[in-house]
């Protein structure tokens, strides 16, 4: 079995600004597993501007944003990487098992941060109903189809949720020629940022319908048509309301859950909101969106940055 | 000119097939979708029936219990994981408990073994998130779950493997019977002739016994939807759960499935027509409600994924019967529940069926009984993983994170049949998880475009005209 000091798992932004502020706060032997083939995360796929203007007081792209980041870390020799890598178990002994292309490695660390991220809600968790036909993705989907696999996964889309990454794929979508019929939301307000709603939304001209739901999804074997319904405060359908729109294409963006599932089978409980970034075991750290679903990477790098510096003092405190 | 021809691939078409292989005769299968099982077979719940739910008297009671022996053995032949968790039918007052007795007496007639009836205790012990109202239920130890697509899937690769020949994406359009001799089965594809035809046609069997003018049976779906909970539920329950059967079901359930997530379900709804695989907010409420009856604690926040499917009804009882107006055509129609448990020993009825109406069955000096087991990652233990994946580097390159799903077994699938996205997702459970696909669907896709050698634009969910998406950068 490997040992080390610190293991990171995840190489998005969370990792990344982890295991660099682990090493500026002393600790030489750290382990950076990411499970892709690339450093960066999702910010990868989000190669619309807005990043970076807390943090770096500028305004850059995802992949710049996460292009600083892996920039220092590669001059950073004392932190080992290893891509490809994917964690399948935690264990309280802090010992994590992962999986790379011919091999499958244990490490035990003296301290643990898990950077793991989060997903997005499906349309079974937000129970849709309807056929189950192609043409209905994730937002986040949706845009990795887009951006790094260069396709366009519809042509009249129907977007459900007015989060920021629905928003953003409204106009993006809107940018490579195909038709946004509605975006869908619930609630009488976005949850999205303001800025997306105006930069996406209202320079595009494209329908947001507030006090909306999506009632049904139609078509056997590509998406047809969808029905909608206006709703009242209560989110309750109001009678007769209920009309059609022909589409091919139904995006689903309405949230995200930090992905905690190693944690969880681990039997390791997160702590609230006034503890950062810490678990029910010392020495089991947390952060970034797997922590908690954060509105600006910015945020979550700095968050992040203190998970590394905690795992530094509480290896340190191992050690004296 | 075949022996034999099979329409219909689902688990039926697939148990026939390989039931008949084991003989020397030309069989060739076909199947209208572009992989199979992707039929009623799809949606099957995946339970290995007892027995305790059909009348002694029954094609369905006999045929059953038949089947529930036979799939042990085809299970390890196979190597389809089979597990026996044995089932409880629960009661919760007095006048369900006498009908409990009723249920028990009945099955034992048609010769299930080991039933006893089960107390307030025995259940509390052993199965402890069922509802403490219970004051007793039925404990049929024989009930065991399968991977139904995967069965049907392991089947047919057996019958291959012994030469039937499979002829997806080829839809029967017409038939003409010549004479005493033969039937000329007109189809997408072209003609094939064949001396004896099995309609295993599922939801479409009656259209099929209409081409060749048989009209006494009509097929009515009835759709069950059912709702998956996520893997981390797992224990949720030790056995197969039960509240008393009604006239047209079994009733809503706690289903063990064989790839370790519990599913809830199914109802029994008049469908619109033989495609209304749409499920409904009535459908939830009620299946939740229900399985809360039977488990309180089920959330509905667990649910990852839910689907319909459709039971071909044709009445009461299977019809599994030669034709005697259409010499040669085998009716096998109305294939309900407990379908999948029957398959193997319908597989029998059928040879019998043959045999008596002047087939010639010789068996083959060499029949494969046996396949090697198809190899999940998720299933094996952590020294075994470890030994595969240094032996074979793609089992450590993980595709699918919620389910586990190596980009070596995506692969496999491909070279054993896997055409689509949701055949992959059958055989080998990639994209079935929490995240719905969100993470995998691109790699998936590109592995299907290579292996296949196909353009990206040309994969789909589930056949033609449900292509993933709609147009390539610079390619459009």
């Amino acid at each position: 079995m490997i040992k080390r000091d610190l293991v990171v798992v995840g190489a998005g932004p969370a990792g990344m600004a982890a295991a660099i502020s682990a090493y500026k706060a002393g600790v030489r032997d750290i382990l950076l597993l990411e499970r892709e083939q690339f450093l960066g995360g999702v910010l990868n796929q989000c190669i619309h501007t807005g990043f970076g203007i807390e943090y770096f007081k500028e305004v850059l792209t995802g992949p710049e944003y996460a292009g600083r980041f892996i920039k220092e870390l590669k001059n950073l020799p004392e932190i080992n990487l290893s891509l490809r890598s994917f964690v399948i178990k935690l264990n309280c002994d802090k010992v994590l098992t992962f999986l790379k292309p011919g091999q499958m490695e244990q490490v035990k660390a003296k301290a643990i941060i898990m950077a793991t991220g989060c997903r997005e809600k499906t349309r079974e968790m937000v129970h849709i109903a309807g056929s189950r036909p192609s043409g209905i993705f994730s937002a986040g989907l949706a845009q990795k189809l887009i951006n790094i696999e260069g396709v366009l996964p519809g042509r009249e889309v129907v977007i459900v949720g007015s989060g920021d990454i629905g928003l953003i794929m409204a106009r993006r979508f809107t940018l490579e020629g195909a038709q946004v019929k509605a975006i869908i939301e619930i609630k009488d307000r976005t949850s999205g940022l303001l800025r997306n709603v105006i930069q996406c939304v209202k320079d595009y001209d494209l329908p947001l319908l507030f006090n909306h739901k999506i009632k049904r999804i139609y078509g056997n074997q590509r998406v047809k048509k969808v029905s909608l319904a206006k709703v009242d405060k209560n989110y309750n359908e109001i009678k007769d309301s209920e009309f059609f729109i022909d589409c091919d294409t139904v995006l689903i963006s309405t949230g995200l859950i930090p992905e905690n599932e190693l944690i969880e089978m681990a039997d390791i409980k997160i702590k609230s909101e006034d503890d950062l970034n810490k678990t029910s075991l010392p020495g089991v750290f947390v952060c970034g969106n797997s922590y908690k679903v954060y509105d600006l990477v910015d945020s979550a790098t700095k968050d992040s940055q203190e998970a590394g510096t905690m795992a530094a003092e509480y290896i340190r405190s191992l050690n004296a | 000119m075949y022996d034999i021809g099979i329409i219909g691939g689902g688990v039926v078409g697939t148990a026939i097939a390989r039931g008949l292989s084991r003989y020397k005769l030309n069989i060739a299968l076909f199947e209208k979708e572009e992989e199979l099982a992707f039929g009623v077979s799809k949606s099957n719940s995946g339970i290995i029936h007892p027995g305790t739910q059909n009348s002694p008297t029954s094609l369905k009671g006999k045929l059953c219990l038949a089947g529930n022996r036979l799939i042990r053995k085809i299970s390890k032949e196979l190597g389809v994981d089979y597990k026996e968790v044995g089932e409880l039918i629960v009661a919760f007052n007095q006048d369900e408990l006498a009908k409990l007795n009723k249920l028990k007496r009945q099955a034992e007639i048609l010769g299930v073994r080991g039933l006893k009836i089960v107390s307030p205790g025995w259940l509390k012990d052993n199965e402890p998130n069922l509802n403490s109202q219970a004051i007793a239920a039925l404990y049929a130890p024989t009930a065991g779950i399968i991977s139904p697509y995967r069965l049907a899937y392991d089947l047919a690769e057996s019958a291959l493997s012994n030469g039937v020949e499979f002829y997806t994406s080829t839809k029967v359009e017409s038939i003409i019977k010549h004479g005493k001799d033969y039937f000329e089965v007109g189809t997408n594809k072209g003609v094939y002739k064949t001396k004896f035809l099995i309609n295993a046609a599922g939801l479409f069997s009656d259209e099929v016994a209409n081409l060749l003018g048989i009209n006494d049976f009509s097929i009515k779906p009835r759709k069950g939807q059912e709702f998956i909970l996520d893997k981390k539920k797992e224990y949720l329950a030790n056995h197969l759960i039960f509240p008393l059967p009604t006239k047209i079901s079994k009733g809503i359930l706690i289903i063990k499935t064989s790839d370790g997530n519990p599913m809830i379900g199914p109802t029994a709804e008049t469908a619109r027509d033989k495609y209304d695989l749409s499920t409904s907010d009535q459908g939830l409420a009620k299946v939740f409600d229900s399985a809360r009856r039977l488990i309180p604690s089920i959330k509905e926040e667990d649910t990852i994924a839910y689907f319909s499917g459709l039971r071909p009804v044709a009445g009461d009882d299977f019809i599994i019967r030669h034709e005697d107006k259409v010499g040669g055509l085998i009716t096998v129609a109305g294939i309900q529940s407990p379908g999948l448990t029957a398959a193997p020993a319908i597989a029998i009825l059928v040879c019998n069926l043959l045999k008596k109406n002047g087939l010639s069955l010789k068996k083959k000096l060499k029949f494969t009984s046996t396949r090697k087991k198809t190899t999940n990652l998720f299933a094996l233990k952590p020294d075994q993983a470890k030994k595969l994946i240094k032996k074979e580097i793609g089992y450590g390159d993980i595709v699918c994170r919620c389910e586990l799903v190596s980009a070596k077994e995506i692969r496999d699938s491909i070279r054993r049949g896997g055409r689509t996205m949701d055949g992959i997702k059958f055989r080998t459970r990639a994209g079935a998880g929490r995240c719905h696909g969100g993470f995998c669907t691109t790699r998936i896709m590109k592995i299907l475009a290579k292996d296949l050698d196909k353009p990206l634009l040309e994969i789909t969910k589930k056949g033609p005209g449900s292509e993933i998406i709609k147009g390539i950068r610079n390619n459009d």
